[in-house]
């Protein structure tokens, strides 16, 4: 080829197209999901329909649980209460305070819940199906004719979800403080930031991971993820403790374990020991300790991101030895 | 591995064969089993050689299922050959994709890639993104040629409110931002109207003869297309190479043989001139709005139009006109191939 042609391959270069099309990938997520308001309504306001339906329950137990208080105090405020000797004032008050502190740390843990939906829908339906989408529309084999690495598409496909979701979770987290009174305390905002973010990579590296292997499963994989809607709602306890599943006999602690393949669940776990500190709902419903919990997800960030990586290798040598890139309705 | 040969595309013995898809039987009796048929394995490709110098405009005919386009998504490094090889800029195909990924781009006729809810430019600027072009480099060239393809009142419209015609224009522009030394072009004009082609015919013509180095291949369905804008053109059919050579040497290969075009009443019979004597190839084509049949008679000689004229009001239809022609790319195609591409 003519010296014209001469291109660039050394390190710097590769990292440069890297990030250039992690950025450029990302780029539709971010700017161009948001331009349409309709987002607000769709997937702010009304997953707070959902949330609000667990917080009121949690708060009606709650009220039932202060009523019964209230009725002992004013009933029999001194000597015995049938049998059982009444609580004193002091007593009285404590069970007060615990059961607002339970009830917050229940709704606190639906929010916080909620706020996790949004990322495992965005895995589900923006990284896991979407490779299949792109073949369906095309860019697919443009993308996979350009020079840039395959973990690029993917890595800005992630990016651009992560930011585009953490806009709708910020919005939940806002809704449920100013709507519901929800209290966070968090007493180590550093550590909240790593869980965070090492769920969240592990989260959308197993979103990755699925991206190549539903590409391979073709409109199969819709199923799918219609399956790991509800499923993993309850197993992964996004709208309650999940230690809570260990606590029930028989089938509890199996549905539990499962959930907890899922990053979500680690992850929700310990964001909620951060955020309403370990003593909330008597210390005995977390699974591990927070830095147990981190060590997992980061062990769970690195398994995804490889198998993610071979996945689509894998997908895509297959892909070319049986056109499968290129040939839509397959 | 390296190409020894200086072809910007060249291609050995390639064959590509697609394992048949697999029919699923449904069950009709309760309690039968469910049975699988398979549709057979698919030769796309039948041992293609190539070679496209640098610089060529290098056009490749053929009626659909020719093995254009597997031809195309195997030098673009999108499949695998089953057998033979591809060199691309010097560097195989299966072996090496990576430097040919940096210099090549690819568009085809009725893209659909992008995302409606990005503006045009925007759509442009994030492939450009995929193959490193620096962001000030990629706005400037996307705005230079949004003005050349007639596209720039249109840069911030989202691609979802586009037409088809200023859509293939967008495409087109996402091939030539990245600055490509190869362009594979799959029917790029497929569906536009008169003004949106020429604009593309006459860009790629002048991108490939003014600017050193640049090779384009182009498959196309417009014959006329093809000759006003290759250097070479290939025939192919059913996956095999049955001429290349410049357009006016294909001409020149059929100047012993006579072209005849009639247009009649509507025939339906035309097995008559299957096996005529003196017909080599013929095509039919009916206009039904005007109820009329054109056919194209390639013949070795004058000999056989009486005949073909008595078969043809033997079956009560009236001839119109009668004209004999010089051969053009068509009568090429249709001599080689045995049937026009419509």
């Amino acid at each position: 080829m003519s010296a014209a042609s001469v291109r660039r391959t050394d390190l710097r270069y590769r990292v440069g197209l890297n990030l250039r099309a992690v950025v450029g990938r990302s780029y539709p997520r971010i700017v161009g999901a948001n331009r349409e308001p309709s987002w607000i309504f769709f997937e702010a306001l009304l997953p707070l329909l959902g949330i609000a339906a667990y917080v009121f329950i949690y708060q009606f137990f709650g009220g039932q649980a202060l009523a019964v208080i209230n009725q002992a105090t004013l009933t029999a405020p001194f000597g015995m209460c049938g049998s059982n000797p009444c609580a004193d004032a002091a007593q009285q008050a404590l069970y007060r305070a615990a059961v607002y502190s339970n009830t917050n740390a229940l709704v606190a843990s639906v929010v916080l819940g909620g706020t996790m939906v949004a990322f495992w829908l965005n895995v589900l339906w923006s990284m896991a199906s979407q490779l299949y989408w792109e073949k369906e529309i095309g860019n697919l084999q443009l993308y996979m004719m350009a020079p840039m690495n395959r973990m690029a598409l993917l890595g800005g496909m992630a990016v651009g979800g992560m930011v585009m979701t953490s806009m709708r979770a910020v919005s939940t987290l806002i809704a449920g403080v100013f709507v519901f009174g929800v209290v966070f305390q968090v007493a180590n905002p550093l550590m909240l930031l790593a869980v965070f973010f090492a769920t969240l990579i592990a989260l959308y590296g197993l979103g990755m991971m699925f991206a190549s292997l539903y590409l391979l499963w073709g409109r199969e994989a819709w199923n799918l993820s219609a399956l790991m809607e509800e499923p993993i709602f309850f197993s992964s306890g996004f709208y309650f403790p999940l230690g809570g599943l260990f606590r029930i006999p028989g089938w509890g602690p199996a549905v539990a374990i499962a959930g907890s393949f899922i990053p979500a669940s680690i992850g929700l776990d310990a964001l909620r020991q951060l955020t309403l500190g370990s003593t909330a709902f008597g210390g005995t419903l977390w699974i591990f300790d927070v830095t147990t919990e981190l060590e997992i997800l980061v062990g769970m960030a690195v398994l995804f991101l490889i198998l993610a990586r071979y996945a689509l290798a894998y997908l895509e040598t297959l892909a070319k030895r049986e056109g499968k890139l290129t040939s839509r309705h397959q | 591995m390296q190409s020894p040969m200086t072809y910007a595309v060249e291609t050995r013995d390639l064959t590509r064969i697609f394992a048949g898809k697999k029919k699923r039987r449904f069950r009709r009796k309760a309690g039968s089993n469910g049975s699988e048929d398979s549709l057979g394995p698919v030769t796309a490709l039948d041992g293609v050689s190539l070679g496209i110098k640098e610089g060529e405009l290098f056009g490749m005919l053929g009626p659909n299922g020719a093995g254009k386009t597997t031809l195309i998504k195997i030098l673009a490094t999108l499949l695998l050959p089953t057998a033979g090889q591809a060199f691309v800029a010097g560097h195989d195909v299966a072996k090496d994709p990576f430097p040919i990924r940096q210099r090549i781009n690819m568009v085809s006729g009725g893209e659909t890639s992008g995302y409606g809810l990005l503006t045009a430019r925007e759509n442009i600027w994030m492939f450009s993104q995929f193959y490193g072009v620096p962001s000030k480099v990629s706005k400037e060239r996307i705005d230079d040629l949004m003005h050349i393809f007639g596209l720039w009142d249109k840069r911030d419209a989202k691609v979802r409110m586009l037409s088809t015609g200023q859509r293939q224009k967008m495409n087109m522009i996402r091939g030539f931002v990245t600055d490509p030394d190869i362009l594979f072009l799959d029917e790029p004009t497929l569906g536009l109207d008169v003004n949106a082609a020429r604009v593309i015919r006459e860009y790629v013509m002048n991108w490939v003869r003014k600017r050193a180095g640049k090779t384009v291949l182009l498959t196309s369905h417009y014959m006329a297309e093809a000759d006003q804008m290759c250097d070479r053109i290939a025939i192919i059919d059913k996956g095999r190479i049955l001429a290349c050579d410049t357009p006016a040497n294909l001409k020149r290969m059929i100047r012993t043989e006579t072209t005849f075009q009639l247009e009649v009443d509507t025939i339906r019979d035309t097995t008559s001139f299957v096996g005529l004597r003196g017909v080599k190839n013929f095509s039919h084509k009916d206009d039904i709005s005007k109820n009329r049949s054109h056919l194209t008679f390639i013949l070795e000689d004058e000999g056989p139009v009486a005949e073909i004229l008595s078969s043809i009001t033997s079956q009560g239809a009236k001839v119109h006109s009668l004209q004999k022609s010089e051969p053009t790319l068509e009568d090429v195609f249709i001599s080689m191939v045995g049937r026009g591409l419509d």
